[in-house]
């Protein structure tokens, strides 16, 4: 009402033509007034929210800088050199983090290389399977495990899980393929059921549920309209599920396998109990204690003393930081690649 | 109404205040540091509130964050199971003594061996964490101990993950007894381990040692007795083998000279009945106290647990300091002064 006044009484100077053609009322639009660039609680509302997105940004950049400052003495010590050196010998204050960072990367792979299949097959059954009764109890079930502590993934691993590779797996394994070159080298070691494959095992079983509901979601979302259509042309459930709901749902099922991922990399707790916290690299054995970078941190920060211990463990927080924004930035990458080709093929 | 309201608020700021004022006034110090005398200094704190009023908080973040609370003056007093050198302490200007008296001890989990009954010493120790001895039924082993039949199995060695006063306990002695420990590996904190598996903490390793078949591990003496872990004898010294108790801790600090200075590591000491791997553990504070009454406080804090805590440390399986050296501790609390220099021990 008010907006449309002005124009009328801008027409009321020009009688005749107002008059004649009464559509030109519309045409002409008001001129814009102050008020409309925006009252003040909008303004300020705008403010907030920039603030809060410039905030963590800032935070963000904060982070980095005082890790750097604090890592300065061992990065001007070692420099890059501290990434292939394996030495980490706090007496001499020589300090290389290979073996932290070969643990966490291998840790987090055999997590994934277990959880993403494990998952999928979850989220498969409970969406295209599962009668409908145990769907609602099943899924309940699985979001719990994701609320158990880390600190008793740990415990468990360490007091239970590990006995049983030890005796069940471990031993079978290195009986079978001991004397296999390659798969024999993979599988030395004492088999004590600590190290880079109990952890990374421990790891898989707390990054499942992460996956599995993420992956489980999305593929609720597919449009039953196109899987019945697949159905109706004669197609299996496997073929529905590789051929329509997984395009459909692709940037979903990336995305929570990198929050598995990430997770998996962070994860501190449960990996100090089962991986043995052992800092050297004397053999690429699955069932070698090692350390992980979280770890490290964890268990060393507390006593490390002034100087080149704490800005070794510094260095590594920045080495983690750093390998957390390469995934994150690789799985932006692997979207935009599968958009492209989504794009292609229509 | 207004007026009503108005004034029991005022009444309740008031009231507030008055509170606030009050906490300050309460006598509340605090320390922080090793975790090893940690339940010793708990139950003396909440004794100690009970008989006086004073509270005593003992935060137990591990001897470095001790040392580096006390550093910044952030507490009252910190506490490491390392002692400082004399060196650094002036240099810091800050001043140690000691508290109480532990031992490190080496637990093992070998079937048919019961507590007691294996012997070591410090070059089949230091052999075994340098990846030298692999093997139970190794000639060296054999040799301290014919009458055990030891299986022929691979021994796990295994430590602790974290840095700890424990490790460097126990470094410090393969340290001082074995010189390829010495120059390959040293004393720390936390050092460059050639083997074994790392547990976190004490209850870590021991849990550890008690999973894992043929396995060895050190721990705390009061872990060794909670969990019932069997314990080995070591030869000292002396050339005796002795069982790790209250006594042989005891006798270690008995043969240090603590009157020269309380930077005493005893490890390796001297006596029949000494237990290589013993412990003091240590307080630290500040020589020039900005908060003065809170020093004193300290003081009186410790020199009532000398006199009264001894029962308390026993119970908890921690040995008391001796009384002769009682006094020279209490004679270098003199040293620490407030901001004009004036004493500020009980007199």
């Amino acid at each position: 009402m008010s907006i449309t006044l002005p124009a009328n009484e801008n027409s009321l100077h020009r009688p005749i033509q107002s008059v004649n053609l009464p559509g030109r009322v519309m045409t002409n639009p008001p001129p814009m007034k102050k008020a409309r660039s925006g009252p003040l609680a909008d303004r300020l509302f705008g403010l907030a929210a920039k603030s809060a997105a410039v905030f963590t940004l800032v935070v963000l950049a904060a982070i980095l800088v005082s890790l750097t400052i604090s890592a300065w003495p061992a990065i001007a010590k070692f420099g890059f050199g501290f990434l292939t050196s394996s030495t980490w010998d706090p007496v001499k204050e020589d300090f290389g983090g290979l073996v932290m960072i070969y643990g966490t990367v291998m840790t987090s792979a055999i997590a994934l290389l277990i959880a993403v299949p494990v998952s999928f097959g979850i989220a498969l059954f409970l969406t295209e399977l599962s009668p409908a009764w145990l769907k609602r109890p099943l899924g309940t079930a699985i979001e719990l495990l994701a609320a158990v502590p880390s600190i008793v993934y740990g415990m468990w691993g360490l007091l239970v899980f590990s006995p049983v590779l030890s005796t069940y797996v471990q031993q079978p394994l290195q009986k079978a393929f001991g004397d296999v070159p390659v798969l024999g080298s993979l599988f030395s070691g004492a088999p004590v059921g600590i190290g880079i494959l109990s952890a990374g095992i421990i790891l898989a079983i707390m990054i499942i549920p992460f996956i599995a509901s993420v992956m489980r979601d999305v593929f609720e979302v597919t449009p039953t309209l196109l899987k019945e259509s697949a159905y109706g042309l004669g197609a299996t459930t496997w073929e529905v599920v590789s051929k329509v709901v997984l395009p459909y749902t692709k940037a979903g099922v990336v995305g929570g396998i990198m929050l598995g991922l990430g997770r998996a990399i962070g994860e501190t707790m449960a990996i100090t109990f089962v991986i043995g916290n052992f800092n050297q690299l004397n053999s690429l054995s699955l069932f070698e204690a090692a350390n992980s970078i979280t770890s490290a941190l964890a268990n060393e920060f507390a006593e490390a003393g002034e100087g080149l211990h704490q800005g070794a463990l510094m260095y590594l927080g920045l080495v983690l930081f750093f390998i957390t924004f390469v995934v994150l930035a690789l799985s932006k990458i692997l979207l935009a690649q599968l958009q492209k080709n989504e794009g292609a093929k229509t | 109404m207004k007026i009503s309201l108005k004034l029991s608020l005022v009444g309740t700021v008031s009231a507030l205040a008055m509170t606030l004022c009050g906490a300050t006034f309460a006598q509340e110090i605090t320390g922080a540091g090793a975790t090893f005398p940690a339940p010793v200094y708990s139950k003396w704190a909440s004794d100690y509130n009970k008989a006086t009023g004073v509270k005593i908080n003992y935060q137990s973040v591990g001897s470095g964050a001790g040392i580096k609370q006390i550093d910044s003056k952030t507490v009252d007093f910190g506490a490491s199971d390392m002692p400082q050198t004399d060196e650094v302490l002036a240099k810091k200007g800050q001043m140690q003594f000691p508290a109480v008296i532990g031992g490190t001890v080496p637990v093992i989990n070998v079937k048919g061996i019961a507590p007691g009954q294996m012997k070591l010493d410090g070059q089949v120790l230091g052999d075994i964490y340098l990846g030298k001895i692999t093997k139970w039924n190794d000639p060296a082993i054999k040799a301290l101990n014919p009458t055990l039949s030891l299986p022929d199995a691979t021994i796990a060695p295994v430590r602790r993950a974290d840095g700890s006063g424990t490790t460097f306990n126990f470094t410090n002695y393969l340290s001082r007894v074995h010189p390829e420990w010495k120059t390959k590996v040293g004393e720390g904190t936390a050092v460059n381990w050639p083997v074994g598996a790392g547990g976190k903490g004490n209850e870590g390793v021991a849990a550890f040692v008690n999973r894992l078949p043929n396995s060895i591990g050190y721990v705390e003496y009061s872990y060794v007795k909670q969990n019932k872990m069997t314990y080995t004898l070591l030869k000292n010294k002396d050339g005796v083998f002795v069982k790790p108790d209250e006594t042989s801790f005891a006798a270690a600090a008995a043969g240090a000279d603590w009157n020269k200075s309380f930077y005493q590591l005893i490890t390796d000491q001297p006596g029949k009945n000494a237990w290589p791997i013993s412990t003091a553990t240590f307080i630290l504070m500040q020589l020039k106290q900005d908060k003065p009454a809170n020093a004193t406080e300290v003081f009186k804090f410790f020199a009532w647990a000398y006199k009264n805590g001894d029962k308390t440390a026993a119970a908890l399986d921690y040995v008391p300091m001796p009384d002769s050296v009682i006094g020279s501790i209490e004679k270098a609390w003199s040293k620490v002064t407030d901001a004009s220099g004036k004493s500020v021990a009980i007199k």
